[in-house]
C-alpha cells in the first residue's frame, strides 16, 4: 500500500516538474527580452537568494526527521519538527513576497517585459506551490490532532513530504537558472 | 498488484519504522543536508568569483545544479538501486526524457528562428 500510494504521488510529481519545465524553457528564451527595462543582472540580490535557500533545505529537513519521529510514532517530537518545517516555509514565503513587492514598487512588474513575464510566471508558480504546501501542513497537523495517527492521515503526511521535498529540486533549478545565471559577475 | 502483495505491504514495517531503522535514516537526511548546503555554496561562489573560465560558467552552473538535485532525489526522496524504486526510477527517466524534449527543443527551435530573422532594417524597407 505504502509503495503504491507512493508511487502514485511521484507520478503526480513528475508531471508537476514537466509542466515546470515548459515555464523554464519560456524563461530561457525570453530571459534576455528586456525590452530596454530592467536585466536580470540589475534587479536580482543574491543574499535574499540565498536566505531563501536555506530556508527551504533546512524545511525539507526538518520534514524528513519529522516523517521518522512520526513512524515511530513519537508525536510530539513530530509535531515540533512539522511546526519548524511550516516556520521555515513561511519565511521563504515572505521574502519572496517581499521581493516581488519590491520588484513591482521600482517599476519591474510581470508586464514590464517579456523577461519579467516569464520570471514571475516561473518563479510564482513555485511560491504558489510551497504557499499550497503550507495549506496543506496546517490541514494534516489539524488531522494530526484530531484523528490521530491513523494510516490515512499517516498516507497524506506521507505525500505531503514527497510534495515538500519535490519543491526543493525545482527550487534548485530555479535558483540557479534565474537567479545565479542572471546576476553573474 | 495482487491483493496478498498489497496487504502484506500495508502491513510490513517500512522504513523508520523501528530505532535504528530511524536513526540510519536520520543519518542519510543529515548527510544529504550537508551535500545540499555544500552544492549551493559552490553554485554562489562559482557565480560570484571569477573561478571558472567565464564563458564555461552556465555549463558550471547546469553541473552543480544537476549534481544538487541528484543529491535531494538519493537523500531526501529515496530513490535507490532496490527492487522498491524500479518503477519511481522508470518513470523519472520517462520524466527526465520529457522536460530534455521541452526545454532542449523550444532552445534549439528558437536559436533558429532567431538566426533566421531577417535584420529589422530589411523589414522596414519591405513594408515601404
Amino acid at each position: 500500500m505504502r509503495i503504491v500510494v507512493s508511487y502514485g504521488f511521484w507520478i503526480f510529481l513528475l508531471s508537476d516538474i514537466i509542466m515546470f519545465s515548459a515555464l523554464f524553457a519560456a524563461y530561457a528564451v525570453l530571459s534576455g527580452q528586456t525590452a530596454g527595462g530592467p536585466s536580470a543582472h540589475s534587479l536580482f540580490q543574491l543574499r535574499h537568494v540565498g536566505v531563501e535557500t536555506v530556508c527551504l533545505l533546512f524545511s525539507s529537513y526538518t520534514c524528513g526527521l519529522a516523517i521518522l519521529f512520526l513512524a515511530r510514532r513519537r508525536l510530539k517530537d513530530a509535531s515540533i519538527l512539522f511546526g519548524l518545517t511550516f516556520v521555515l516555509g513561511v519565511i521563504f514565503v515572505s521574502l519572496e513576497f517581499s521581493e516581488f513587492a519590491a520588484m513591482v514598487a521600482q517599476g519591474a512588474g510581470p508586464s514590464r517585459s517579456a523577461f519579467l513575464s516569464a520570471f514571475f510566471s516561473l518563479v510564482g508558480l513555485h511560491g504558489a506551490h510551497v504557499t499550497a504546501g503550507l495549506l496543506w501542513l496546517t490541514f494534516m497537523m489539524a488531522q494530526l490532532k484530531a484523528k490521530g495517527p491513523r494510516p490515512f492521515v499517516l498516507r497524506r503526511i506521507l505525500c505531503f513530504s514527497l510534495f515538500w521535498h519535490a519543491l526543493d529540486i525545482i527550487w534548485v533549478a530555479v535558483m540557479s537558472l534565474v537567479y545565479l545565471m542572471g546576476a553573474r559577475v | 498488484m495482487s491483493d496478498s502483495l498489497e496487504h502484506a505491504s500495508a502491513t510490513a514495517p517500512g522504513p523508520g519504522d523501528t530505532d535504528e531503522e530511524a536513526s540510519r535514516s536520520a543519518v542519510t537526511y543529515t548527510v544529504g543536508l550537508v551535500f545540499a548546503l555544500l552544492l549551493t555554496a559552490a553554485s554562489f561562489m562559482v557565480s560570484q568569483a571569477h573561478l571558472l573560465w567565464q564563458p564555461g560558467l552556465s555549463v558550471g552552473l547546469a553541473v552543480l545544479a544537476i549534481a544538487q538535485m541528484g543529491v535531494h532525489l538519493v537523500f531526501f526522496l529515496h530513490l535507490n538501486s532496490g527492487p522498491d524504486s524500479h518503477n519511481n526510477v522508470l518513470a523519472l527517466a520517462f520524466g527526465l526524457l520529457i522536460v530534455t524534449l521541452v526545454v532542449g527543443g523550444s532552445l534549439w527551435i528558437m536559436a533558429n528562428l532567431n538566426a533566421n530573422m531577417m535584420p529589422e532594417s530589411a523589414v522596414m524597407e519591405m513594408q515601404r
